[in-house]
């Protein structure tokens, strides 16, 4: 079964759509723009719902985890459904190369494909680490760039609706606002003009300014929850079943860490490896600059939330690292690592005192850095309330739902008592 | 009225059952608890409707609970209280300094603490129900619940049955019945599975101790349960609460929650919400219906009744017969055939726990039908208890349950070339290329539970299983319920209840269900091409024409279902006793069965330090049988003279050999044996030998090992091998070692076959977890340091900076010579390994023996993870190595279609590489149960066997204990190579 894989090719960039599948709406929609922009003719997938499910379960190790299930299921899906010409079509996938399965994503797509009799299409590797290179696809430093923005924008968009759509006053209008922007910044994009950090910048600003200013908001105080996870679970609503809707209907404001920080998580592991391991002293140190360039970019968006408005920027990614002191260490980076840990402990430092950890059904890593950590977490913070739920294809929905509700009516307790605590604290005034 | 308080309604209605409680303060005015056999809003109002004089024309403050609660309260607009909230209610008000509350329901279990801030715990997607858990069982045992709680009072010693989940425990238990183990410890036994299911599952590492209170249905109705929870938790009687509001506890929660609101209804209000309000919109998918009309079904029933065997009337019949038993692990069936293949005779039932009996009938049953005119020229059994009634009754021939499939199947169809069964307990289906079986799928142990499964179900609904089947043909919306364990499709069965789902929905819904498990779980089939032409399907299961249509409907086309289609087994059996016939049977005789007594005693081997559970079964004539043993020792046979090699036993001696030592530091260093210690054991214990620490290992694991450390466990999705890592971490500490050395590695040794060398992440970082989760690691110190055994220098520079952290005064020399020698030490232990391997494959090509690659992970020849399978397979005539033995073999680095960056995996491919190139050879995965990683080496490693003609065979392990499933595979194995060589 070792078959040569297909190389995408110089001249399949020309006439080949390249199919992507889809995990965050914005930031992909955004850089699927960007693709465009490049030279390249991609379409991000849409198709969901149980269709998706039957062609993953159909094509894919039952065992696999459930992300690539579902990533090769959109796949397979769409080959089927007749929309492209299975011929000038290939896909692309990320790849990060580390010890997980999850680095197999691939390998798995690639067999499936094969399996579901579509052999001749392309994948195509989309890896930092030099694993597996197609001569029509070349990630250039300029491209990279720009596909960053996609990453900033998409952050600030997500981080931006988290906070805004619990407490919009017309239904709808928070999405309308995010969808307002995504559409603006797509054209923008493919107006020819080539993007800058620049202008970036200054798209931050106008984007913090409109929501603040044009987005009628109640002043009532919800349940703030945290949602950490392995990555396409935590992001993705076909994964996690629509879990940021689902808490909001409940009457919760979600709160995470955005792509931006799992990608410097990444870039990071190099510089772990070379400090505990001694290994690629010169891959360290392309990786640490990479790093700082983030980093500064990072610190620069959380001025920018702090000069236009009110919204809570996100966290400092190095203070989001140093949470991890006393708990578990950056040598474990496989899947998302100590960063799940980190992302735990950082929410409820900043007051989201419940958190969601949302992993695929026996997830390898997060038997460590999720399950295994909220003992100690549970013994230093008493009184969060974390809860662990597995997604897969067979996992009910309602039980997943009712661990949900259960932690919920235990924050909501919580807020209760904090209400009376703060109603009795108020100051009686004495008699002279 | 004294009480002024106002009447609060809380209505609690679980996965099976309703409870409503009516209260005044904390008066209790009315209390019920009712099945409601997925008839949720019928059964509520039912009951309203007997509180109308109660509550008369008071307002009435209400709230509902529980997951089919959830619904209701929805579509009728009432309140809704989360029923773990709920249970904390009941708590805080009646028994406040509770510490922490077990709560088992329908199919909940539920842990929580009170102590610095409420810690409230369900059981997660894996671990099964326990009140369902407990009546499948019991009907497993044909026994009801009481009798199974009344038993369970006379248990004398309880057996190891798997607690993960049910489906688990149920391939435990099974095995024990049809070994004749006494119904009275397996019922205790059941109850302490519970029990260790709720510890492992739900406290994850908290222990539960201080005043417990317990709650819920099975617990208020099972003493038998109760005493084990008070025996296994230590609890001083005081400290155990049974209340008597035990089983409407959570009703009783949302009654005083609803106290506390501000909305009440009138009693006439509260019934015309309840009867008015319709079920939301649907979240459940369904599916087409599996007939339209009822001409399209008398179609189906004629094309499948064609595939029939003819009767023959015995009371007319004179000439040979052959008798044919399927023994199998729910049911037992007989045929007996005429000498021009007509039937005789058949029987199809339950074995109810004891097969013995029901054959013992069956045999004079048919030794009255025969008289004198009936000859039985010769007998033959197949199934789980193949051997336990081959040695009672002395039949003639035995014969492993896939050959004797085969061997029907062929009878319908010469041409067969795939086969599909599915039983009560398991699926089994094989390819057969060139008249031989190709390859051989088992259902692993998780998705079992396939014909008993429905069976089960359709009792819980209050159905019969044919009726329940019936139901299922035209129903108009089969209920969507996915294709993975049963335990998940408990709760999709749940969901679909809320969501309204008519019984014949769900009768259908499970038969798509039990199909699409076959053909993705099992057979994993990505086209339906790939499995055949020529299909037949059998098995009891197949008989339920919506089983058949749907396994039809999912193919696109048509198959044959012998109308013996439950009796395959038995008429393969009796064919082969017709091939194999000699002149005379040597079954008992009709008075030789007048005598025939049974006796089984539970026992204990000491033949080696397995200690393996065994069964000994004495009859009337003196013969004896023992089950249960995972060797031949066990048996009572001696040990061979020239025992053949096995490398998993040689390898066990290696690390054996590396006993405990002192050192001069008075200071010992303990190696839990566990996950990576298992390879680079050598390398530690060297290193810290040269280093002049005092050594020890933990030791093999055994089940009383892994049970220390269970309390601890944070995640019980995890490994086996994971899992067990805890109890030897308690075992060093009992040791009384000072130290505890796991390091962290992300990158295991280097072998340089491959991309990368990475360990798994469990293997990788388990480290981190034990330290945050088992508090007695407080008692030693314990040492994960992150280290990189492949750079020798930036090794060093860490366990330097790593030792004088620790313990200082190390000098750079030292520690480098140290590093040396642990090298060197690692690289010899791996030399032997490889030479040992290489003299068992000279051996196995002189002797022209069978040679199996018995592969893994190193730690899979642990005896308690690997369950000894390799002494199963020298006990069948294998010569067993190991994939490290013989890696080095294949004549160049394997290349697979996966990343081939773990060290571990390279090692099974190249293994696999070696197995295409030599003859005789065949190779065996060992595959842990929770494995994520070897969902792509076992695909690979069944490419490479494939590519070179060669079977590949997988076992999936976990805590289950019983090998019967084990042995089939193997013997079928066997089967399938001697018909390959022509020898069968």
């Amino acid at each position: 079964m070792a078959t040569e894989r297909v190389i995408f090719t110089k001249e399949m960039k020309r006439d080949y759509t390249i199919l992507l599948p889809n995990m965050l709406e914005m930031h992909f929609k955004i850089m699927a723009e960007i693709f465009r922009h490049n030279g390249y003719r991609v379409e991000l997938l849409q198709n969901e719902g149980q269709g998706v499910i039957d062609c993953g379960l159909k094509y894919t190790h039952n065992d696999a985890c459930y992300p690539a299930l579902l990533v090769i299921g959109q796949f397979i899906n769409a080959l089927q459904s007749g929309k492209y010409d299975v011929n000038r079509v290939a896909v692309m996938m990320t790849q990060t190369g580390g010890g997980c399965r999850a680095s197999n994503y691939i390998t798995l797509i690639r067999k499936a494909l094969a399996k579901a009799g579509f052999a001749q299409v392309p994948v195509i590797s989309l890896n930092v680490s030099g694993l597996e290179k197609n001569p029509g696809f070349k990630l250039t430093l300029g491209f990279g760039k720009r596909i960053l923005y996609a990453v900033y924008y998409g952050d600030l968009l997500m981080n931006l609706v988290n906070q805004c759509r619990p407490y919009e006053v017309t239904p709808g209008s928070t999405q309308a606002m995010a969808d307002k922007w995504v559409a603006r910044l797509v054209e923008e994009l493919n107006s020819g003009k080539s993007p800058n950090y620049k202008s970036v910048q200054k798209n931050y600003i106008d984007i913090l300014k409109d929501f603040e200013l044009n987005l009628p908001r109640t002043k009532e105080k919800k349940v703030r929850v945290g949602i950490v996870g392995e990555i396409y679970v935590k992001f993705s609503p076909l994964a996690n079943n629509n879990l940021e809707r689902f808490l909001v209907a409940e009457g919760a404001e979600t709160v995470m860490a955005g792509l931006l920080d799992f990608l410097m998580y990444t870039v990071n592991t190099a510089v772990v490896d070379y400090r505990l391991y001694g290994m690629k002293k010169t891959r360290a140190k392309v990786m640490k600059w990479a790093y700082d360039y983030l980093h500064k970019k990072q610190l620069d968006f959380i001025r920018l939330y702090r000069e236009n408005s009110t919204f809570t920027p996100p966290t400092d990614f190095e203070k989001t690292r140093a949470a991890i002191k006393g708990y578990i260490d950056e040598g474990v980076q496989m899947g998302e690592g100590w960063l799940l840990t980190a992302e735990m402990l950082e929410l409820i430092e900043s007051g989201a005192t419940n958190v969601v950890c949302a992993q695929p059904f026996g997830c390898l890593p997060n038997h460590i850095v999720g399950k295994g950590m909220m003992k100690i977490i549970r013994e230093n913070h008493p009184g969060v309330n974390l809860v662990s739920i597995d997604y897969d294809p067979g996992a009910s929905k309602i039980n997943q739902e009712n661990r949900l509700k259960l932690m919920l009516a235990g924050a909501a307790r919580e807020l209760e008592q904090e209400r009376e605590k703060q109603a009795s604290a108020q100051p009686t005034p004495t008699e002279v | 009225m004294q009480n002024t308080a106002k009447l609060s309604l809380g209505i609690d209605i679980g996965s099976t059952t309703a409870k409503v409680v009516l209260t005044r303060g904390e008066e209790i005015l009315y209390e019920c608890y009712k099945r409601h056999f997925s008839q949720v809003r019928q059964k509520t109002l039912e009951i309203l409707t007997r509180l109308q004089n109660l509550i008369g024309e008071e307002r009435v403050k209400v709230a509902l609970s529980g997951s089919a609660g959830l619904g209701l309260a929805r579509a009728a607009e009432l309140p809704f209280v989360q029923e773990v909230f709920a249970t904390g209610e009941t708590v805080r008000r009646l028994e406040p300094d509770t510490t922490a509350v077990v709560e088992l329901g329908g199919e909940d279990a539920k842990v929580i603490f009170f102590e610095g801030g409420t810690d409230e715990r369900m059981n997660g997607t894996c671990a099964g129900g326990t009140g369902a858990f407990i009546d499948q069982m019991a009907t497993l045992l044909d026994l009801t619940v009481e009798e199974l709680d009344a038993l369970s009072l006379q248990a004398t010693r309880i057996y190891p049955i798997a607690s993960r989940c049910g489906v688990f425990a149920k391939t435990d238990i099974q095995p024990l019945l049809n070994q004749g183990a006494a119904k009275a410890d397996i019922a205790a036994s059941i109850f302490r599975a519970v029990v260790n299911q709720t510890i492992a599952g739900l406290a994850q590492g908290r222990r539960i101790t201080g005043k417990v209170m317990f709650l819920g249905g099975p617990l208020s109705f099972n003493e038998g349960l109760r005493r084990q929870f008070v025996h296994v938790l230590k609890l001083a009687p005081e400290h155990a609460v049974f209340p008597p509001y035990a089983r409407i506890s959570v009703a009783l929660g949302a009654a005083f929650y609803a106290a506390g609101l501000s909305e009440d209804y009138t009693y006439g209000e509260l019934i015309s919400r309840v009867e008015t309000c319709t079920t939301a919109t649907s979240a459940t998918s369904s599916l087409a219906p599996l007939f339209e009309t009822q001409q399209e079904y008398a179609l189906f029933r004629a094309r499948h009744a064609a595939a029939a065997v003819e009767y023959t009337d015995p009371a007319t019949y004179r000439g040979d017969a052959y008798l044919g038993i399927d023994c199998g692990s729910t049911t037992t069936k007989l045929v007996l055939m005429a000498e021009d293949h007509k039937l005789l005779y058949t029987y199809y039932n339950s074995n109810k726990g004891n097969p013995v009996g029901i054959v013992k009938e069956q045999l004079e049953e048919i030794y009255a039908l025969c008289g004198n005119r009936i000859k039985i020229r010769s007998s033959a059994v197949t199934g789980y208890g193949e051997e336990l009634i081959r040695h009672a009754f002395h039949l003639d021939e035995g014969l492993v349950e896939t050959m004797a499939h085969f061997t029907a199947a062929r009878y319908f169809n010469p041409r067969v070339d795939f086969i599909l069964d599915i039983g009560g307990q398991d699926i089994k289906c094989f390819k057969i290329r060139a008249g031989a079986i190709d390859s051989i799928m088992l259902n692993e142990a998780c998705s079992s539970g396939c014909g008993s499964f429905i069976e089960t179900f359709a009792k819980s609904l209050g159905y019969e299983t044919a009726e329940f089947a019936k139901l299922a043909l035209f129903a108009k919306a089969p209920v969507d319920l996915g294709s993975r364990c049963t335990v998940f499709m408990n709760s999709s069965v749940k969901q679909a209840q809320k969501d309204g789902a008519t019984v014949g929905d769900i009768s259908a819904g499970l038969s798509v269900s039990v199909v699409k498990n076959a053909i993705y779980k099992v057979i994993r089939a990505g086209s339906t091409e790939e499995l055949g032409d020529h299909i037949v399907v059998q098995g009891g299961t197949f008989l339920n024409d919506a089983v058949l249509r749907s396994f039809e409907r999912e193919l696109g086309r048509d198959v044959i279902r012998p109308a013996i289609a439950g009796l395959m087994g038995a008429w393969g059996a009796a064919l082969y006793a017709q091939s194999t016939a000699k002149e005379h049977s040597t079954m008992l005789t009709r008075e030789q069965l007048q005598s025939f007594t049974h006796k089984s005693k539970a026992a204990v081997c000491r033949a080696c330090t397995n200690n393996c559970n065994i069964t000994v079964n004495t009859f009337a004539d003196g013969e004896t049988f023992i089950s249960g043993n995972k060797c031949e020792r066990g048996a009572g046979k001696r040990a061979a003279e020239n025992p053949l090699p096995n490398l998993h036993a040689f390898k066990r001696d290696q690390l054996a050999a590396l006993t405990p030592v002192a050192g001069k530091r008075n200071f010992t260093i303990g190696l839990p044996l566990a996950l990576g210690m298992y390879e680079l054991g050598p390398f530690w214990y060297a290193l810290f030998r040269a280093l002049g620490f005092g050594v020890r290992f933990s030791g093999f694991s055994n089940r009383k090992l892994y049970a220390k450390g269970q309390y601890s466990i944070p995640s019980d999705t995890a490994c086996y091998p994971a899992k067990i890592m805890h109890g030897h971490i308690e075992q060093l500490i009992e040791d009384g070692v000072d130290g505890i050395f796991y390091p962290s590695m992300t990158r295991n040794i280097d072998e340089r076959v491959a991309d990368n060398c990475y360990n798994c992440p469990v293997v990788a970082y388990y480290a981190e977890l034990l330290s945050h989760n088992m508090d007695s690691l407080s008692t030693v110190r314990f040492f994960y340091p992150y280290l990189n055994v492949n750079h020798t220098g930036k090794l060093t520079e860490n366990l330097l900076a790593f030792l004088n952290a620790e313990f200082g005064g190390f000098g750079k020399r030292e520690v480098l010579q140290a590093v040396r020698t642990a090298k060197a030490a690692y690289e010899a232990h791996m030399k032997r390994i490889r030479r040992e391997g290489e003299r068992a494959v000279a051996r196995a090509k002189r002797e022209k023996l069978r040679l199996m690659v018995l592969s893994g992970r190193p730690y899979h020849i642990d005896p308690e993870i690997g369950h000894s399978i390799d002494k199963l397979a020298t006990t069948l005539g294998f010569v067993v190595v190991s994939e490290d033995a013989v890696a080095h073999l294949a004549s160049a680095p394997a290349r697979p279609a996966a990343l081939n960056q773990w060290t571990y995996h390279a090692r099974l491919y190249n293994a696999a590489k070696f197995v295409t190139e030599t003859k005789g050879a065949e190779l065996v995965q060992l595959v842990s149960f929770g494995c994520g990683i070897d969902a792509i080496t076992t695909d690979e490693v069944r490419a490479i066997l494939e590519d070179g003609g060669k079977l590949y065979t997988q076992i999936k392990i976990d805590e289950i204990t019983n090998l019967g499933a084990v042995t089939i595979r193997l013997r079928s194995l066997i089967g399938a190579l001697d018909q390959q060589e022509g020898r069968g």
